[in-house]
């Protein structure tokens, strides 16, 4: 490869990376604080549908083992 | 003898050099900027702000069903949409459903090349999708009819040049998103078996990719060997954020049910927290005992819990909010190389080196 053409490969190269932090440092973006508090927001309103979180009785999960009742 | 070329051809040079290094400088500038702005929002930390939620009592999840069957290390597992089957992938070349209420095994396929690393069910339930060593992803047709062969079905979708390392369909059946060891992802159509976007932009072998939630809108994230996240706008193949703060390999990328954030986890032993909106890593999920790498990660309905699957055969679970672990639990006897939540966040299921499948609640 001649140092000419080494030199416009990189050249493509560096261009490509310039385009790509342009494009990232001119998003909006949010404080820690605000996402923090939304994602915290986001856990709160959920979390009454969570079975892992929860726990949910043996008799509502089908991978839980219902335990066995005798008819007295 | 001089050639009157020499000196113009030596000015080009200087000028293609003067240009590179005025571009190098920019990129400098850029990267810093970019630390800058990123910095000034960094007013607080996530464990900060949620010291005021409650904290979590004690978890007792176990294993309640193991699926066995395959003849060597499991690679990855999805979920059907029905949040009962699951399909299954092994390094021996076969990829298995799953009836996880019931253990039975309902369709069994061989491929023709050992390392499935990929394997995914298709939205509506009656196709999966497979793929590793071949560089394809591959559609089965799931059949009614257990006698039929469904090799016999198969349409070869993807294309790589190296190994595929994860697929998944979109929203429907007809397009799927593929990963691979050549360092893109791409887009494809499965009734055609077209390109329809690839993405350019990691500088090694990308290992996962996750999809945004539908309401979300056209993206995913994508990690790989170069220890980058980046996620990318699936229509116009624009790589729109990228985080580099792993030491190492990302194995598992997964959004947060709200798509504002998302979990990553890595040879680095730790599983971080990515804020969208924020631009910036917020929680790292660590412990100075925990020193073998995490291959898989995923969130429980709300949020709230993080469960990763590590390479010393363990399964940690982390408070998303404050950064804790709740959680740690045994039971596979190699390592844990896949998990997924069920879609209805009533269980998880786990794949091993150690051969089996378990689901956990």
């Amino acid at each position: 490869m001649s140092s000419k053409t080494q030199s416009s490969s990189s050249m493509a190269q560096a261009r490509r990376t310039v385009q790509q932090l342009r494009i990232e440092a001119s998003i909006e973006r949010v404080k820690v604080s605000k996402a923090s508090s939304d994602l915290m927001r986001y856990c709160g309103e959920h979390a009454k549908n969570d079975p892992l979180l929860m726990g949910i009785p043996a008799s509502e999960n089908p991978f839980k083992d219902k335990k066995p009742c005798t008819v007295l | 003898m001089r050639s009157p070329l020499i000196p113009e051809m030596a000015t080009q040079e200087v000028q293609l050099n003067e240009t590179l290094a005025h571009l190098k400088t920019e990129s400098e500038t850029l990267k810093t900027k970019l630390e800058e702005e990123r910095a000034k929002l960094h007013d607080v930390e996530l464990h900060q702000v949620a010291e005021k939620v409650e904290g979590l009592g004690q978890f007792v999840m176990k294993t309640r069903r193991t699926l066995k069957g395959h003849g060597n290390k499991v690679l990855c597992m999805d979920w059907c949409k029905d949040k009962r089957r699951i399909v299954s992938s092994s390094q021996d070349g076969k990829v298995i459903v799953w009836d996880a209420f019931t253990t039975n095994k309902e369709h069994a396929v061989t491929m023709p090349c050992t390392w499935v690393m990929a394997c995914a069910y298709a939205p509506s339930g009656c196709a999966v999708a497979c793929g590793g060593l071949d560089n394809k992803c591959s559609v089965y047709p799931l059949s009614l009819d257990k006698n039929e062969n469904l090799a016999a079905k198969k349409k070869s979708v993807a294309m790589h040049t190296n190994y595929l390392s994860a697929c998944s369909f979109t929203n429907s059946d007809m397009q799927i998103l593929t990963s691979s060891g050549d360092g893109t992802c791409a887009l494809w159509d499965v009734e055609s078996g077209q390109l329809l976007q690839s993405f350019h932009g990691h500088a090694a072998d990308v290992l996962c990719l996750d999809l945004a939630p539908s309401e979300t809108g056209n993206t995913f994230v994508s990690g790989g060997c170069d220890k980058k996240a980046n996620v990318w706008d699936m229509r116009s193949g624009q790589c729109i954020q990228s985080f580099e703060t792993h030491e190492s390999d990302i194995n598992s990328v997964r959004y947060y049910p709200s798509g504002d954030a998302f979990a990553s986890g890595s040879d680095d032993a730790t599983c971080r927290l990515y804020d969208l909106r924020a631009d910036r890593e917020v929680a790292i999920y660590s412990k100075e005992s925990i020193i073998f790498g995490v291959s898989s990660v995923d969130f429980s309905l709300s949020g709230r819990l993080l469960f990763g699957g590590y390479n010393d055969y363990t399964i940690n679970v982390w408070d998303v909010l404050k950064g804790t672990r709740v959680s740690i639990l045994f039971g596979h006897e190699n390592r844990v190389s896949t998990l997924r939540v069920s879609p209805d966040g009533t269980a998880f299921c786990t794949g091993s080196w150690d051969h089996t499948l378990r689901i956990w609640a």
